[in-house]
């Protein structure tokens, strides 16, 4: 087979497999949304409910595709468009697996192999904000400028945060593109054994990022109606809704490959080795990269359903508390995540980001145990 | 092919520069201004300067212009409330322009750059760019970034309360 | 005055260090979750699963027949009186000769009709009955209905088939066929 088949293959799979899990994702959410409410879910429309997103898509459809007198036309459908524009763009540059011999050739899964790949993701993430804000000004109603305004606000501020997070794995691994990085984890080094302060710092900033709870500030119902998108009916409601899952499966994704190897897993090198002496050199390859590509979607899975789960446990936050962590909270963090890894690259002591964990969990347990004192000290008096 | 590119883009860039000054409705300038950032970011890859291309996205589009939206968007702008301007600041503006334009052209013209000229291709990557920055040009990389810190400790201030101040 | 012992002091002394950092708090609140997500549901299938009715449920009203096949109703209007809700109208008619094998007593009801949107299935027609002749069976539920017309239950509705004789609560409560 031609290479440049198997790439446009690759690309479309991607880009195929990128739109299911999102639409297998608002299923999963009602689906774990109910579990975790001691309901069943929606079981109605297929077995399991499987089907639900279809019908859901065809209500999408059927619904009044409505635009508001004052609204600014081309604005107002442009907003949702570049939203799902600029969360489909994000997953080109993802490596999904290491690589097919097909033949001579071989051929990378992944869309796109650009040396700058994480600062790609960066860009386009920095850009899915302008979906919203174009929506919610060209709507003409002051909740959804709120709405959109927040949006902005709260993406800008968090997006230092994750820019800084980012800066570390960075210098852990001496390259900007995403492959080069998933591949220095190679052998269970994962980052996250490594930055334990930044992972967290990275998903905070990812669920800002996706808007989603407990940082779903610009849709907020009770304050703002529906924010951003309280003019919008139709598929155009849809395009915002599937957008936001579409972030989701691409932001699980690069966490994966940032934080938790991508497609290595603990033996693969054993797995690989195997294979080919039973099944020759290409075969054994392939399948091994099969098993390094299951490996990926199931860490994104498990991190689709890590946004789910926390989406049901945690309330919104209130604006300010929103702020208050972003900028004097996760940014300092940040920062000081970034000084300690680069002087653990100094001192060749990658796990120098621990000490900064201990310490806090130290004194944490330290304050815990002074109160308490204190309290047996006031039930005695 | 590329040449084609070129020029699509450079018409993109052009245009859409000329709405930006031409249009009534501030918001569409600002889209349009960021239409001209990613024309101008399409130039940068067509010189195999990735980096620059990336960057020139995430600062510019994807912060700098969100904050002019966020602003024009509160300012809530509209025709029936735009201000004449007195005749005086058309006047400095158009001279200030010109005087821009001169520069420009001057510039322009005391370059030469011969078609042939041996150029480092590579030099837009990354890797080559951080090496130049942090030998060649270390010190004015760093006086950028001092400049910066300034910049920043000064919007504290600005946007510092002084105690007693109400909040909100 | 103190309602229950759930009430809590409400503490606004600064955060500990330890609930600043927000993380012990939040993975506290996400093993909760997912206890739950784990955990039997509340909620079941409900047309194909259907909950036990308790013994002593009253669900539709039956107008028995006894054990020959005879309406027990003599339209006293006892139950019409006793109901709180003014469900219940009748129409009493005397037994014509060879009607003996339909009715039980020499005074039916010809009419009897119970307006479901008024009925609030207290079972106080049940405790009015002298003859034994309505019940709220335990078993079966009201039927859902879409239009007013649907709401009055005449004796078409109500009186009890013989080929599908109804449980009245008594007998599912004490086991006893009568």
């Amino acid at each position: 087979m031609d290479p440049l088949i198997v790439n446009a293959l690759i690309i479309l799979s991607i880009f195929g497999i990128t739109l299911l899990i999102a639409t297998y994702s608002t299923w999963a959410e009602r689906k774990v949304a109910g579990f975790i409410q001691d309901r069943l879910g929606p079981n109605r429309a297929g077995w399991g409910g499987l089907m639900q997103p279809l019908a859901d898509a065809g209500k999408m459809f059927f619904k009044e595709d409505f635009i508001p007198a004052h609204a600014n036309k081309w604005l107002f459908i442009f907003g949702p468009s570049l939203a799902m524009l600029t969360a489909c763009m994000a997953s080109a540059v993802i490596p999904f697996g290491d690589s097919f011999i097909i033949g001579e050739n071989i051929v990378l899964v992944q869309a796109i192999e650009v040396n700058i790949g994480i600062l790609y993701v960066f860009g386009v993430v920095s850009l899915g904000v302008y979906g919203l804000m174009i929506g919610g000004w060209a709507s003409n109603n002051k909740f959804s400028l709120l709405g959109a305004v927040r949006a902005a606000s709260q993406n800008i501020s968090y997006e230092l945060a994750m820019g800084l997070s980012i800066i570390a794995i960075i210098l852990m691994s001496g390259s900007l593109s995403l492959r080069t990085i998933v591949e220095g984890q190679h052998g269970g080094n994962w980052n996250i054994l490594y930055q334990p302060l930044g992972f967290i710092i990275f998903l905070t900033c990812a669920f800002a990022e996706c808007n989603r709870t407990p940082f779903d500030l610009p849709e907020c119902e009770t304050e703002l109606i529906g924010g951003y998108h309280t003019e919008y009916s139709s598929m155009k409601l849809g395009f915002y809704l599937f957008a936001e899952y579409i972030n989701m499966f691409a932001s699980s994704a690069v966490t994966a490959c940032l934080f938790f190897g991508g497609f290595n897993y603990p033996g693969m090198d054993a797995v690989q080795n195997e294979l080919i002496k039973s099944l020759g050199e290409s075969t054994g390859h392939n399948i091994a990269t099969g098993i390094g590509i299951a490996v990926m979607f199931a860490k994104i899975l498990f991190g689709i359903f890590f946004f789910m789960w926390v989406r049901w446990t945690l309330p919104r936050f209130r604006y300010d508390q929103l702020m208050n962590l972003g900028w004097k909270g996760l940014i300092p963090a940040a920062i000081l995540n970034v000084i300690l890894t680069g002087a653990g690259i100094l001192l060749e002591m990658r796990w120098l980001s621990w000490v900064a964990v201990l310490i806090v969990i130290g004194i944490a347990v330290l304050q815990a145990s002074i109160s308490q004192k204190k309290e047996l000290r006031a039930q005695r008096a | 092919m590329i040449q084609n590119v070129f020029w699509f883009l450079t018409f993109l860039a052009i245009i859409s520069a000329c709405m930006v000054v031409f249009s009534r409705n501030p918001i569409h300038s600002v889209l349009y201004l960021i239409i001209t950032f990613f024309a101008l970011s399409g130039h940068y890859l067509l010189l195999n300067a990735q980096f620059l291309a990336v960057v020139n996205i995430i600062v510019y589009a994807g912060a700098i212009m969100v904050l002019f939206l966020f602003v024009i968007m509160f300012l809530n702008l509209r025709r029936e409330t735009e201000v004449q301007k007195p005749i005086a600041v058309k006047f400095a503006a158009v001279i200030s322009g010109l005087i821009l334009l001169a520069v420009l052209l001057g510039a322009l013209l005391k370059a030469d750059i011969q078609p042939g000229s041996e150029v480092d291709s590579q030099i837009g990557l990354v890797e080559n760019l951080g090496k130049v920055l942090f030998s060649d040009f270390l010190l004015p990389f760093e006086l950028a970034s001092v400049l910066f810190l300034v910049a920043m400790v000064g919007a504290i201030m600005l946007g510092k309360r002084d105690p007693g101040e109400p909040t909100i | 005055m103190k309602l229950t012992n759930r009430a809590k002091q409400i503490d606004n002394s600064p955060m500990t260090v330890a609930e600043r950092l927000y993380i012990p708090a939040i993975a506290t609140g996400l093993g909760i979750t997912i206890k739950h997500f784990f955990k039997k549901k509340a909620t079941i299938n409900y047309p194909e699963e259907q909950r036990p009715f308790s013994s002593i449920f009253r669900g539709l009203h039956v107008l028995k027949r006894d054990e020959q096949g005879r309406e027990r109703c003599t339209a006293c209007g006892l139950c019409a009186v006793a109901c709180p809700a003014e469900a219940i109208s009748m129409t009493a008619a005397e037994r014509k000769p060879g009607e003996e094998k339909l009715y039980r007593e020499e005074k039916y009801a010809a009419v009897y009709e119970i307006n479901m949107l008024r009925c609030i299935f207290c079972g106080l027609c049940e405790e009015a009955c002298p003859k034994a002749a309505i019940f709220l069976q335990p078993d079966k539920i009201a039927p859902a209905f879409v239009d007013r017309e649907q709401v009055i239950f005449g004796k078409d509705r109500l009186v009890e088939k013989m080929d599908d004789r109804a449980t009245t609560g008594i007998q599912k409560y004490t086991g006893v066929k009568s």
